[in-house]
């Protein structure tokens, strides 16, 4: 029964999106105006219908209802409830609902809330965004609906990857949708500005905050994606290239583009084609993402779906939407006015140059994940790994962090550059400082080297549009970009450290003995044999030191064997301090008895998810500043036009 | 520099951004072809060895009765296989994956080594009956079979 419902409030949300793009249609139209008035209330009601549907499904899941298809596929009676609700989403059928309900929800907020558009802006953006939805309804009802019942139903269910029995990987899913189908929004608004030719600072101001809270969810989804990856997998590497990783950080690279350029023409008034095409770039890869990781034409832990039909039809939505997109920005870019103009030495120019190499590296970030595919339609199969990422985006990553550092300190407009020759030379100063001791200490690739010093400097640099400030003055945004650009420099000295100063050590160690890594001096104590609620494991013991004195750190890695699936995985043991972790494996016993330990010790490879989430912080600040000023503005329209009222009033009694 | 004749500043914009995502393309495209790993099976490896500096990926099967732990307690040496005739010694130190067993499909990354024994740096096997590394998938029918067998038995 509650599958059923789920399902008949899946349907009325696809015929009430049909609704509104039809009265967003007609609405334009003279005969039609009457129509117009239902675009909002078919948003709302759209939205609470899908948000309906999914609840049912976590209900089916959260009571394991062995005749629905999908949690018989995917659930387990066993196991943790937090984990059967996470096994709602971690499958096809389920993420994909997630994805339409999100859409919907985000529909129905800027169909309830936003009212400093004009109306027909507004129109023309919920119909666009009726549009998009329309596809991914007819993808989830027509060829993976979540609430297919079996004949007959199962005896048990087949449980969930336990490689996603993690509570990082139950909200890394959401948290990357929520990203996804907030660009969904910043695309609807740029398909609504170009329609209505009224591509301005007010389109720029409404959208900001979507693209800020996308932002903020994909840098968040990636950071913890990252971790996830980092000790889940148990190969010690925090990013692999993997063309699921490279799915999220394509509409990362666009969305921070995007954010840039927005901010651009809400202050300025100018880069008006450029921020719209970036709407449409940064939703497509958002797209382009969802049907690489869900049409199961690459392999990996998120591929749930290998099913050719299912990716001819995301392929096929994909041509439509994007195809749509740009040939309605072809068609209109020429109409939309240039804005205000800028000299190369600016603010805008700096932001400009930066985009420029963003859309640079997402360009090569694409082609190295869509070659494999290339290569295969001709019979050669290739994988493209660090080897290629790394070099080939370093030459662009280079120089827009060297412009990133510098830019803030411009002037809008016009500026030059002996204006900001002082710090510009303190700046360089210090990352010359730094590459030369690091240099002659150490011995570390020329990549490394180079990270480490323009952290130091970028570092340095975040903080210097602060100079001469005064700062409980400072508005919340700037703080905002202070502290995401700061994010980037702890992020990138992670990184930079992570690959200069890894030490790894592969020993076979009976019971008792010791080795070492780095600074610890690591004891094998023993290793038991352990239990869990759904898996049984090899648990070792390990005692970790740096020094003889006070009591060692316990690290237990496990080697596991889950048995609803079948399958088994090793679990990492971290040790966390202030500069760095220790990263312990277990592996097989050797034939004569001793234990095979893989160690890392990685000084400050943590910084690298402290950048992430300093990144996103920023973001929050940003997003908070401009709420609060949007705000402010509009208490102040209303005051002046209560005082204007009153002061009509007077003049008429005088009069 | 600093002034941009007004009238053009949106075409020269333009214009110097699709120059600067050219070359990305052409230095990718570059690129692409020298670091791409290409995929062996081992007959194809035995017949036109790939160059000695070149890291590439094998794939097939670990020869059962081949696989060995040598002294050092971490190294372990194995045959991978193919149904036909090709066979290459395989050297790899590190903990191998969970579900890596003799008569198991196998993709190895690393490089082949000048005594045409092949280092590997890392190994790829299969994870799960839903996740099996692409090389794997188009392995022979029989093969196939097989692994769905191993894939229902384990449920």
């Amino acid at each position: 029964m509650i599958a059923e419902l789920g399902l008949a409030a899946l349907w009325l949300a696809f015929a009430l999106c049909v609704l509104q793009l039809g009265a967003a249609i007609a609405g334009g139209r003279e005969q039609g105006a009457v129509l117009a008035a239902i675009v909002r209330p078919a948003a709302i009601v759209q939205g609470l219908l899908c948000g309906i549907a999914f609840l049912m499904l976590l209900w089916v899941f959260a009571i394991t209802d062995l005749s629905v298809g999908l949690v018989a596929a995917n659930s387990h009676s066993a196991k943790p409830m937090i984990f059967k609700l996470a096994g709602a989403w971690g499958n096809h059928e389920g993420s994909m609902l997630l994805w339409v309900t999100v859409m919907a929800l985000a529909g129905a907020l800027i169909a309830g809330l936003e009212r400093r558009l004009p109306e027909n802006m507004m129109r023309a953006t919920l119909g666009a965004q009726s549009f998009v939805a329309l596809g991914f309804y007819a993808f989830l009802i027509f060829s993976s609906n979540p609430f297919a019942r079996l004949a007959q139903p199962a005896p048990e269910g087949a449980g969930l990857n336990p490689l996603l029995q993690d509570i990082g990987l139950a909200l890394h899913p959401p948290v990357l949708y929520f990203g996804y189908v907030g660009l969904s929004v910043a695309f609807s608004f740029a398909v609504g500005a170009l329609l209505t030719r009224q591509v301005n600072p007010d389109f720029a101001r409404v959208t900001r905050p979507w693209v800020l809270a996308a932002w903020i969810c994909l840098t968040l989804g990636i950071t913890a994606g990252s971790y996830w990856a980092y000790y889940e997998l148990g190969w010690g590497g925090w990013w692999f290239w993997d063309p699921v990783e490279n799915a999220s950080l394509m509409p990362w690279l666009a969305a921070t583009a995007l954010l840039h350029s927005i901010g651009v023409l809400a202050a300025r008034d100018a880069l008006r084609a450029w921020t719209i095409l970036l709407g449409v770039i940064a939703f497509s890869m958002s797209m382009l993402g969802t049907f690489l990781v869900r049409s199961g034409i690459l392999t990996s832990v998120h591929a749930f779906a290998v099913d050719p039909e299912r990716g001819a039809f995301i392929l096929f939505l994909l041509g439509v939407y994007i195809g749509g997109a740009l040939l309605l920005f072809g068609l209109r870019a020429g109409a939309v006015a240039e804005g205000e103009r800028f000299a190369a030495t600016s603010k805008e120019g700096a932001l400009v140059f930066n985009n420029v190499m963003l859309c640079a590296i997402l360009g090569i970030v694409l082609l190295g994940t869509l070659y494999p595919l290339l290569t295969e339609a001709f019979d050669v199969r290739v994988s493209v790994g660090p080897d290629y990422f790394n070099p080939v985006s370093a030459i662009f990553v280079v120089p827009m962090l060297i412009v990133m550092a510098i830019g803030p300190l411009l002037r809008w407009r016009r500026d030059s550059l002996e204006r900001i020759a002082r710090p510009a030379a303190l700046l360089t100063a210090v990352a010359l400082v730094v590459l030369g001791f690091v240099a002659l200490l150490f011995e570390v690739s020329f990549l490394a080297l180079l990270g480490l010093a323009l952290s130091a400097a970028l570092a340095l640099a975040s903080f210097m549009p602060l100079r001469g400030r005064r700062l409980a003055r400072v508005p919340m945004s700037v703080w905002g970009m202070v502290v995401a650009h700061f994010g980037i420099a702890v992020a990138l000295f992670g990184m930079a450290s992570e690959s200069a100063f890894t030490v790894e050590r592969l020993a076979a160690v009976e019971a008792g003995a010791t080795t070492s890594v780095g600074p610890w001096q690591v004891r094998l104590d023993s290793v038991e044999p352990v239990a869990g609620p759904n898996w049984t494991a090899l648990e070792a013991r390990l005692s970790a030191r740096t020094s003889e004195r006070g009591a060692p750190t316990v690290l237990t890695p496990q080697s596991r064997n889950f048995w609803a699936p079948s399958q088994a995985t090793t679990e990492s043991a971290l040790a966390t301090r202030w500069n760095g972790q220790l990263y312990a494996v277990i592996g097989n016993q050797t034939d004569d008895g001793r234990w095979q330990l893989r160690l890392w010790w990685k000084p400050f490879v943590t910084f690298i998810w402290y950048g992430g989430i300093l990144v996103a912080l920023g973001g929050g600040l940003a997003i908070a500043g401009r709420v609060r000023s949007d705000l402010r503005r509009r208490i102040v329209g209303r005051r002046m036009a209560e005082r204007r009222a009153d002061e009509a009033h007077l003049e008429e009694a005088a009069a | 520099m600093s002034r941009v004749k007004p009238k053009h500043q949106r075409l020269v914009l333009g214009v110097m951004a699709l120059v600067a995502l050219i070359c990305a393309g052409l230095l990718a495209a570059y690129a692409l072809r020298n670091n791409a790993n290409y995929f062996y099976l081992p007959n194809q490896m035995a017949s036109d060895p790939p160059p000695t500096d070149r890291d590439v990926r094998l794939g097939g099967m670990v020869e059962a009765g081949s696989l060995r732990t040598l002294n050092d307690g971490v190294t372990i040496a194995f045959n991978v296989t193919d149904q036909e005739s090709g066979r290459i010694p395989v050297r790899f130190s590190g903990i191998v994956p969970d579900l890596f067993v003799e008569g198991s499909g196998v993709v190895a990354e690393g490089r082949l080594t000048g005594e045409g024994v092949f280092r590997a740096t890392n190994l790829l096997a299969k994870h799960d009956e839903n996740y099996v590394p692409r090389e794997l998938e188009e392995m022979s029918k029989h093969q196939a079979e097989e692994l769905v067998v191993e894939a229902r038995e384990a449920q």
